[in-house]
């Protein structure tokens, strides 16, 4: 009997009761389903983790630098204006869809308070973010013309942002903490009065954190892949039992041992292959959807998509193997007789 | 595989090379047994269901094989039928030693050379009429139209042309002994074993059976072994064997 043989008889008896071989594979839906949402998740929050750090702070003329923003219209402020604490503003895609719905808002005046200020540049689109504030609801204007216009010139700035160059974060640190304490007149061994966050530290523990977070939950997801075959082992044996009569009429008829073990081997690799797909299936849902209504940011890997299928076959294969031994090890007059 | 058995030596050869041994019958040799035992090991205590059993039956036989429940006539069908090895002696199957194949080769042997009735028919349930008769042909690697033209065949044979769709559970006891018939055939066997083959069926269903049976026997020239503990159906046969404590008590 070639192969493509044994694979309808196996596809037939798997047909033959649906229901039971749902319920057989849901084991490995869930746990598949699982670990695609898992993965995806943390994979999704370990790439935001490097775009939150690249979007924080109050501005001068420099701030579409520090911020990875980009101008979609118009211009920013420049070091004069700033300077000259001048009432111009850039203003985000929400706030220019609001206030100049279908008009090019640079050039225009708004209001912030009770002061106009002229409208420079329009941001480019950034959406949500992590939290699901709307980044494009915003107006940046001079740190300068705050002090002056609203805070009755107070001649401070509360935090700054230093951008290093990649790899040199902890020697800015380093450079920026003695450049303040000098400025602040601080004597050696007092303590600063001002605090500096790195964030490219900040950014390492957090990556750390959703690695292990990552691996946590891929464990328990395996563990249900475990326990969903051992669930595909049992049904198997069950099968192997209840078709007992089948099997001896094979037999008779023809069915060399090792052709009984194909077929039932590869009843349990279809099971677990079947439901590992529908658990991909489930899983880049749940991911999709997770990200369309709740805004989480999530990530498909092609290793995860790889792994959804081989890790069931090797499930059915392992896990099948000892009821498809059963089966094929049969007496065939036992078998026959057997009600 | 068999020691004994040359592997260059065709079973149409060897079957030449026994006849040539005998002068009485010049009929092929379908079964030959030489001093079969089969003994049924428990713990310390051994039983032994075939005590030294040596038979030959020839190609075209009916030959009935009788006896109490307990006389070996079905470890001795289990034998001839390949489904069990014997523990001490030689089966020469067609010519071929099978008594040494191994489970897989025995395999072979019941899909090529023999064909199964059984008393209860043991028919693939939810399998339709038509991919029961084709499961032999499956492991046979039969090719796919001329397993139509056979399956067809076949079903003309024995009676049921317009049943190739039925489910066994929606025929008669008649109907579906037909079918296991019709299935015992298709891969053309050198022997065909049926086991009771009448237990389950009316008297008059059986009587239309076993009539089927001979005359297939008679026709067809297909060789027979039927164990039956029925007096009645054993008349059908050319050759009743009656069997007790292991042994042949009457051949004729």
């Amino acid at each position: 009997m070639s192969i493509w043989m044994i694979m309808k008889v196996s596809a037939k008896a798997l047909t033959r009761n649906k229901f039971r071989a749902f319920l057989t594979m849901l084991g490995i839906i869930i746990g598949v389903a699982a670990v695609i949402a898992m993965i995806s998740l943390g994979r999704g929050a370990q790439e935001q983790v490097k775009e939150r750090i690249s979007s924080m702070g109050t501005y001068n003329e420099q701030f579409p630098v520090l911020r990875n923003w980009k101008i979609a219209a118009g211009t920013s402020f420049g070091a004069q204006q700033v300077r000259s604490a001048a009432r111009v503003a850039v203003i985000g895609q929400t706030v220019a869809d609001q206030l100049f719905p279908g008009v090019n808002p640079v050039g225009k005046t708004i209001r912030v308070g009770a002061l106009p200020f002229k409208v420079l540049g329009v941001l480019g689109k950034k959406g949500a973010d992590p939290r699901g504030f709307d980044q494009d609801d915003t107006i940046i204007v001079p740190y300068s013309t705050v002090q002056k216009k609203f805070q009755g010139g107070v001649l401070y700035v509360q935090s700054g942002i230093v951008k290093a160059v990649d790899g040199q974060a902890g020697y800015a640190e380093a450079e920026i903490t003695d450049l303040l304490r000098q400025r602040h007149n601080i004597r050696p061994g007092q303590p600063d009065d001002f605090e500096i966050r790195n964030f490219s530290e900040f950014a390492q523990a957090l990556e750390q954190t959703q690695g292990v977070m990552t691996t946590l939950l891929a464990s328990i997801a395996s563990v249900s892949l475990l326990v969903g075959g051992i669930g595909i082992m049992n049904i198997m044996l069950v099968s192997v039992s209840e078709r007992t009569r089948e099997i001896g009429i094979h037999m008779s008829i023809g069915a060399r041992p090792n052709q009984v073990r194909v077929q039932f081997l590869f009843e349990s690799i279809v099971l677990c292959l079947l439901g590992g797909l529908i658990g991909l299936g489930l899983g880049v849902g749940g991911s999709y959807a997770l990200t369309t209504f709740l805004s989480w940011s999530t990530s498909l890997s092609p290793d995860a998509v790889a792994a959804a299928i081989i890790f069931p076959v090797a499930i059915g294969v392992f896990f099948g193997y000892y009821p498809a031994h059963k089966a094929a090890a049969l007496d065939p007059i036992e078998a026959l007789r057997y009600e | 595989m068999s020691t004994h058995h040359e592997p260059s030596l065709t079973p149409e050869l060897g079957a030449l090379a026994m006849t040539s041994l005998r002068s009485e019958d010049t009929r092929e040799s379908v079964i030959h047994l030489d001093e079969i035992w089969k003994i049924y090991q428990t713990g310390d205590v051994k039983l032994a269901a075939l005590h030294g059993i040596s038979l030959d039956i020839r190609k075209g036989e009916f030959v009935a094989v009788m006896g109490a429940s307990g006389s070996g006539k079905s470890t001795l069908l289990n034998i001839l039928g390949c489904l069990d090895h014997p523990t001490r002696g030689t089966y020469r199957l067609a010519g071929v030693d099978v008594s040494t194949y191994s489970a897989a080769d025995r395999a072979d042997v019941r899909n090529r050379q023999i064909g199964f009735i059984f008393q209860n028919f043991n028919l693939l349930p939810r399998t339709s009429v038509w991919e029961n008769i084709e499961a032999p042909m499956l492991y046979a690697r039969v090719k796919k139209h001329e397993r139509a033209r056979r399956i067809e065949e076949a079903l003309e044979t024995v009676g049921i042309p317009d049943k190739a769709g039925s489910l066994p559970n929606q025929l008669s006891g008649g109907q579906q002994q037909r079918v296991a018939i019709a299935r015992a055939l298709v891969n053309r066997p050198s022997l065909v074993l049926a086991d009771e083959p009448t237990g389950n069926l009316d008297s008059r269903t059986s009587e239309e059976i076993l009539a089927f049976l001979q005359e297939l026997n008679q026709s067809a020239g297909i060789t027979l072994v039927m164990v039956t503990h029925d007096m009645e159906a054993a008349e059908y046969a050319s050759r009743r064997i009656v069997m007790r404590d292991g042994q042949i008590e009457s051949d004729d």
